[in-house]
């Protein structure tokens, strides 16, 4: 089933949580949320779930508008980010709730629970209660409650953010294969840009409880449509400098001028480079000192201070930098993206002498 | 060779003062709470043992009283009034506890969680009028409410519809009893399971909600089960205090109307002991009786404590004592 957001807007009291959202979730996507705390992303996944009401706009499940009908009519199933597992209950229980709620038969239940449980690799836990489980292990029960209902529609509110960094990486893996294997319409809130990333077929970015983008991961990063995201999207994060368009040339603080293959509209702008697009080079654009190395095994991370201005630039491990020492660097010109300084939006530009 | 003999005595004493400077931290500790307790919990309830194997009463003064074993508990088992009190005993308790102090508590408890936090906090304020109510007020009020006609509320209000008046209190001497001391009593349990229900996360209400499940069966599913500790405890401590607590019922029926329709356990205790009829008030007997009372409760105790599983319910202790 797909779900489709129309200008849906929700507010509490005088407060906008969320404000003209449009969103296409297609049959069998997993589409992302992205955005910092307080974006309104989890508020947007509440109103797809049917637990809170949109005070503006239309969501509709399967082309059938649903803004007044319950969870339960919408078919949804959602793991919550604390996973609210039924401390009272067991393993089994806490499963079959939905089941239970709706009255099915006890064999049909037994049935069901074991399958999805065998799914997800957890049959040996169903006799335990969830406080003897760890993290990785509830999380994987409150996936199961999710699924047991076969919902047409699956709800993933930061489902990895209380797990260790390593279990997080492999829960991730298996969330994605699991979206394959069933097919399911699935709507998962992050605010790790990682997860993210690496999980959804496309990327929702939030802000100010408004969707700004809506983009494949790798055009998010690799062509970010404004500054906000540019700098939210990436770790290590972008470089930005300033810069300066004048008689066709564009000047970058610290480097010098250089002439733009198409006009653009002279003023301020703000340059955004990748790390991994600064590059050590004995004849580089400009000169940098640095003033710290954090040695990340396969590489290294240098910070160099470039003015005012404080730069971050990845290097192989074993780079010839020392703290202290002056470097020269290059931009890839081809892979740096331009800003207009104000409204943060992204410029597209090329140089006369580097072409895109 | 005399300081070889002396070394083990030395040692000796060495072990004497480790064993001493081990005992003093609790002996420390514990020393406040257990005079406390011995002061005003042991030496009372030793006393009233005490009295009850007496004929202490005004008859025999401080000076002429013998011991007589156990006559009084001999008296008890035979009084012809022992069916009846007990009877009473067990209905003003299980009534108002059932239908008032855990049972209309839960109710309110329930109900008050869904409204806005200010609305709630008005409707609990409101509950806790009875309580902070001076009891002799109370009972009055109450009183007054259940008189006959022309000064009865209830009378006047249903002689609107026709209703002939009476004393309501006299025709239903129980439905005031238990009423009167559950109204006092709800706002106890309405605290305790309120604060218990604040305290359940609420994305389990949502992930209930999200599965479909009906407002009652969130209350049935996940509210009641996490209150079996709070139901417990305030079952527990409420029987405690309504077997001992008499005064709602002296001030309103006096154990009437008639011949002890409403007397209940500690109730008759009091008529002995301390406003015999007769004026022969007969100490003796009523200790016997609130010893009888004491026992009754640690039985009822013993019964909650199974019921509920109570060891279940009890978690490791967070700070480590050796």
């Amino acid at each position: 089933m797909d779900v489709v957001l129309e200008h849906v807007g929700k507010q509490f009291g005088r407060v906008t949580a969320v404000e003209d959202v449009s969103l296409t979730v297609g049959e069998g996507e997993l589409v992302a949320l992205l955005g910092p705390s307080g974006c309104g992303k989890s508020t947007t996944l509440f109103l797809v779930a049917g637990l809170y009401r949109p005070t503006s706009g239309r969501i509709l499940f399967g082309g059938r508008v649903a803004n007044d009908a319950t969870p339960q009519e919408r078919g949804v199933g959602m793991v919550f980010q604390s996973y609210a597992l039924y401390p009272h209950l067991t393993v089994f229980e806490n499963i079959a709730f939905p089941l239970r709620v709706r009255r099915t038969r006890g064999t049909e239940i037994a049935e069901r629970v074991r399958r999805v449980a065998d799914l997800v690799g957890i049959a040996e836990l169903l006799p335990r209660r969830p406080g003897q489980l760890s993290g990785g292990q509830q999380q994987r029960v409150a996936l199961c409650r999710a699924l047991v209902k076969e919902p047409a529609v699956l709800l993933l509110d930061e489902p990895l953010s209380n797990l260790d960094a390593r279990l997080r990486e492999a829960t991730r893996a298996e969330i994605r294969r699991l979206q394959r294997e069933l097919g399911i319409t699935t709507l998962f809130v992050s605010h790790d840009q990682a997860e993210a990333l690496s999980v959804a077929d496309r990327v929702g970015v939030m802000h100010g409880g408004r969707l700004i983008a809506v983009m494949t991961p790798a055009d998010l990063y690799e062509h970010p449509p404004s500054r906000f995201i540019a700098e939210f999207i990436g770790t290590p994060p972008m470089n930005f400098l300033e810069a300066r368009v004048e008689d066709g040339r564009l000047a970058v603080t610290g480097v010098a001028p250089r002439p733009l293959a198409h006009p653009i509209p002279p003023g301020t702008y703000v340059l955004g480079v990748r790390p991994e697009h600064l590059e050590l080079a004995a004849d580089g654009d400009l000169r940098a000192e640095v003033f710290l190395v954090e040695q990340m095994g396969r590489e290294w991370l240098v910070h160099a201070a470039c003015g005012d201005a404080s730069l971050r630039l990845l290097t192989g491990a074993g780079a010839a930098v020392t703290v202290g020492s002056r470097v020269s660097l290059r931009l890839v010109w081809r892979r740096a993206h331009l800003f207009e300084s104000q409204s943060g939006a992204a410029v597209p530009f090329g140089l006369a002498d580097a072409p895109r | 060779m005399g300081a070889l003999e002396a070394a083990p005595a030395a040692r000796r004493r060495g072990a004497v003062r480790n064993v001493l400077r081990g005992a003093a931290s609790p002996v420390f500790f514990l020393g406040p709470a257990v005079l406390l307790i011995a002061a005003l919990f042991l030496a009372p309830a030793v006393v009233t043992v005490a009295i009850s194997l007496t004929n202490l009463s005004v008859a025999t003064g401080l000076t002429h009283y013998r011991w007589i074993g156990i006559g009084n508990y001999g008296l008890i088992a035979h009084s012809p009034w022992l069916v009846l009190v007990l009877r009473n005993t067990v209905l003003y308790v299980v009534a108002t506890l059932v239908l008032f102090n855990v049972g209309f508590a839960l109710v309110l408890a329930i109900l008050t969680a869904h409204l806005s936090d200010r609305a709630a906090g008005v409707f609990r304020v409101l509950w806790m009028l009875p309580r902070i109510t001076p009891s002799v007020i109370l009972a009055m009020m109450w009183r007054w409410f259940a008189a006959e006609p022309p000064y009865g509320t209830v009378s006047q209000v249903l002689g609107l519809v026709g209703i002939p008046g009476h004393n309501w209190m006299n025709a239903h001497p129980w439905a005031f009893v238990v009423a009167l001391n559950g109204f006092v009593g709800a706002s106890f349990g309405m605290i305790i399971f309120s604060s218990a229900i604040a305290g359940i996360p609420r994305d389990q209400y949502l992930a209930a909600q999200v599965d479909g499940a009906s407002a009652w069966q969130q209350v049935w599913r996940i509210t009641l089960p996490r209150l079996r500790w709070p139901i417990l405890f305030v079952t527990a401590y409420q029987t405690l205090s309504l077997l001992t607590s008499f005064e709602y019922i002296l001030l309103t029926t006096n154990g009437g109307p008639g011949f002890y329709t409403t007397e209940v356990w500690s109730l008759y205790a009091f008529h002995l002991a301390l406003s015999n009829y007769f004026g022969n008030t007969q100490f003796g007997l009523g200790a016997a009786l609130a010893a009888v009372l004491v026992v009754l409760g640690l039985g009822a105790s013993l019964v909650y404590l199974r019921v509920f599983r109570f060891g279940e319910l009890v978690a490791a202790p967070r700070i480590e004592v050796n």
